[in-house]
């Protein structure tokens, strides 16, 4: 096992043709640490699979280099570095039965006879697959595949590390659950390092220690679940995570006061952050950090209600801005309604980046 | 909606079998008068020799085409640029022989062998080899194999390269994660899932090359002596040539029973190993 750095990585996949660098990851620096869990979130496109075909060779970078351990294994094959990848679709040798399927990558690798065998036999049960152990791959459903696609890449003990690139995406819903619960108690045992590409945040979430998120090809925020939540850094993160997302809306500050369309926010203290020019200065706020209360506040019009069982989210519109709210089932809708904030989880954004709270 | 196709098959096929059937259990003298003599013909031609001669030589030929032509099919398809120009261009090359009609292939061979005027027989004997096609049996069999090779491997390839280009690429990184060597790679990804096209393959060729005739008709017209006679060119003098209509019927029908038996033995074994258990 190791830590892994990127030092100032990039990738562009037209590298040499033409002028114009168009970068599927722009240049980075990440490390991640020894024994850590790790998502990486965003949305399709945004350079998370390319970020991990770096890690494990695959793809190697246009620009920069990867430490393992601070040794420089940039130049080193796939085959060299001894990482685990699954992949998004399962990928099984069609001739080969599931156990010998689980013992490829160990057989590959000269591993011998009962050192193999007894890893299989772990890695059955910890699929719940025994009963399946000696048919042909090929026969099997997508989700078994995918559970030997698991497997391969949980069955070597020695690797610095296994990425996993939306591992669940054809996986049963119900099994997925159960899988993630499993990935979580094989960490937690074997303190592997662990990196966990996916765009449903609630895998993200559920599956990490520290959530990484990715927008257009950089890394926008770095955090533990509840820091992405509470503080997102980029109001893509805000928008990208919670359900619905954040609220954004454009606004100006006058002396301590944030003001929205020339509505002034109740804040009940001043705004820390100093900004002289509020050119692009926009709020956030969570829904579920809204309420409406009749005849005072921000006056808006409610466009929807949804019923989504343990709450009510409303839909209204400010202005040119869509603004959602999340009422607590039995909590009605006032007449004439206007929005209240709730002044400590309200932050600000400029060119869409993090620059106050208040 | 099954009628259409019953009636096209019946005039297809049914129709010139029955009367191919009709001719193997009658002999006539001429004059369109016809005689019932039951299964004579069928016990004659199983029995002669000449027809086992002729049946070895077709399987043996077939043998060796495919031993040749299935391998190096497979070793071209997997060496062929998967993008680029390159694929272009080695598409184009490979589909050139098949292009050409068969009479002309086996002129090709035919004028490239010849001793006095060809490029091949006349550059050997320079060479001091002695390579002489119309009276050496091997030399004669070495030709028609180096000519079918040249003729319709590029079929095999083809075949194999669809294959093997339908293939994702996230298989081959597994692959690469896992560790796999070349032959792993080749033994568990690539093979097995070619395996039907190149199912295909083994049929055609079995079949076209079993049934061969125009290309050694041409180049060595079954000979030297009887060397490469195959079942065709035996067919055809015994229909053609000594107008033996009961006879040739009847051995019709054994080879039309043979391919088919033989085609049904290798579908089974390449398909055999598709959903079994394995202990």
């Amino acid at each position: 096992m190791a830590s892994i750095k990127l030092h100032e990585i990039a990738h562009c996949y037209n590298a040499g043709k033409g002028a114009g660098v168009d970068y599927a990851l722009k240049p980075l620096n990440q490390s991640w640490d020894n024994g850590g869990a790790y998502a990486l979130l965003g949305p399709s496109g945004c350079g998370k699979t390319t970020l991990l075909n770096i890690i494990s060779g695959l793809l190697r970078p246009s620009e920069g280099r990867v430490l393992f351990d601070e040794k420089d294994i940039t130049d080193l094959t796939t085959e060299q570095r001894n990482i685990a990848q699954v992949f998004q679709f399962p990928v099984v040798y069609d001739t080969l039965s599931v156990a010998k399927n689980l013992a490829f990558p160990l057989q590959n690798r000269g591993l011998a006879n009962d050192v193999i065998e007894r890893r299989v036999a772990e890695v059955l049960q910890m699929l719940g697959m025994q009963a399946k152990a000696n048919l042909k791959a090929r026969g099997l459903n997508a989700d078994d595949k995918q559970k030997i696609s698991l497997g391969r890449g949980l069955v070597r003990t020695d690797v610095e590390a296994i990425l996993f690139d939306e591992p669940l995406t054809v996986i049963d819903p119900h099994l997925k659950w159960q899988l993630r619960t499993e990935l979580k108690k094989i960490h937690q045992q074997f303190q592997h390092t662990m990196i966990y590409v996916t765009h449903d945040q609630t895998e993200a979430l559920t599956f990490a220690d520290k959530v990484i998120v990715m927008y257009e090809g950089a890394i926008v925020q770095i955090g533990t679940p509840e820091e992405l939540f509470e503080q997102p850094k980029h109001t893509f993160v805000g928008k990208f995570i919670g359900s619905p997302g954040m609220n954004v809306l454009p606004c100006e500050l006058q002396g301590s006061d944030i003001v929205v369309n020339g509505n002034k926010v109740a804040l009940g203290r001043p705004v820390s952050v100093s900004r002289e020019d509020s050119k692009g200065l926009e709020l956030g706020i969570r829904p579920e950090y809204v309420k409406l209360s009749a005849d005072c506040g921000i006056p808006v019009d409610i466009t929807g209600v949804e019923d989504v069982g343990k709450h009510i989210v409303v839909r209204s519109k400010f202005h040119n801005s869509d603004v959602n709210i999340i009422l607590r089932e039995g909590e009605g809708i006032p007449g004439n309604p206007g929005l209240i904030f709730e002044p400590s989880k309200i932050n600000l954004y400029q060119n869409s980046y993090l620059v106050g709270t208040v | 909606m099954v009628l259409p196709v019953l009636v096209l098959v019946a005039f297809s096929a049914i129709i010139p079998l029955m009367t191919v059937v009709n001719y193997s259990v009658q002999d006539t003298f001429g004059n369109n008068e016809f005689f019932w003599v039951g299964t004579e013909w069928f016990q004659e031609l199983l029995t002669s020799e000449r027809f086992h001669n002729a049946l070895q030589r077709t399987l043996l030929f077939s043998g060796l085409v495919l031993l040749i032509e299935i391998p190096l099919g497979i070793f071209i398809a997997l060496a062929m640029p998967k993008r680029g120009i390159g694929v272009s261009i080695c598409l184009v090359l490979m589909a050139l022989p098949l292009l050409i009609p068969w009479n002309v292939v086996g002129t090709i061979w035919q004028v490239f062998g010849r001793v006095d005027i060809g490029l091949l027989g006349h550059g050997l004997a320079e060479l001091g080899i002695d390579y002489n096609y119309t009276q050496d049996t091997f030399d004669a069999w070495l030709t028609l194999i180096v000519m079918d090779v040249w003729h319709w491997t590029s079929l095999v390839v083809l075949l194999c390269y669809s294959g093997l280009v339908a293939i994702p690429e996230v298989y081959y990184q597994a692959a690469r994660i896992d560790g796999a060597s070349r032959w792993a790679v080749f033994r568990y990804i690539q093979l097995p899932k070619i395996k039907r096209v190149l199912l295909i393959a083994v049929l055609l060729r079995f079949m076209d090359s079993f049934m061969i005739y125009t290309e050694p008709f041409v180049v060595t017209g079954g000979g030297p002596g009887n060397a490469t006679t195959f079942l065709s060119i035996d067919l055809v003098q015994m229909a053609v040539g000594q107008f033996d209509l009961g006879p040739a019927a009847a051995m019709s029908l054994v080879y039309f029973l043979i391919i088919l038996l033989v085609c049904w033995v290798f579908y089974t074994i390449m398909t055999s190993y598709d959903n079994d258990e394995i202990g």
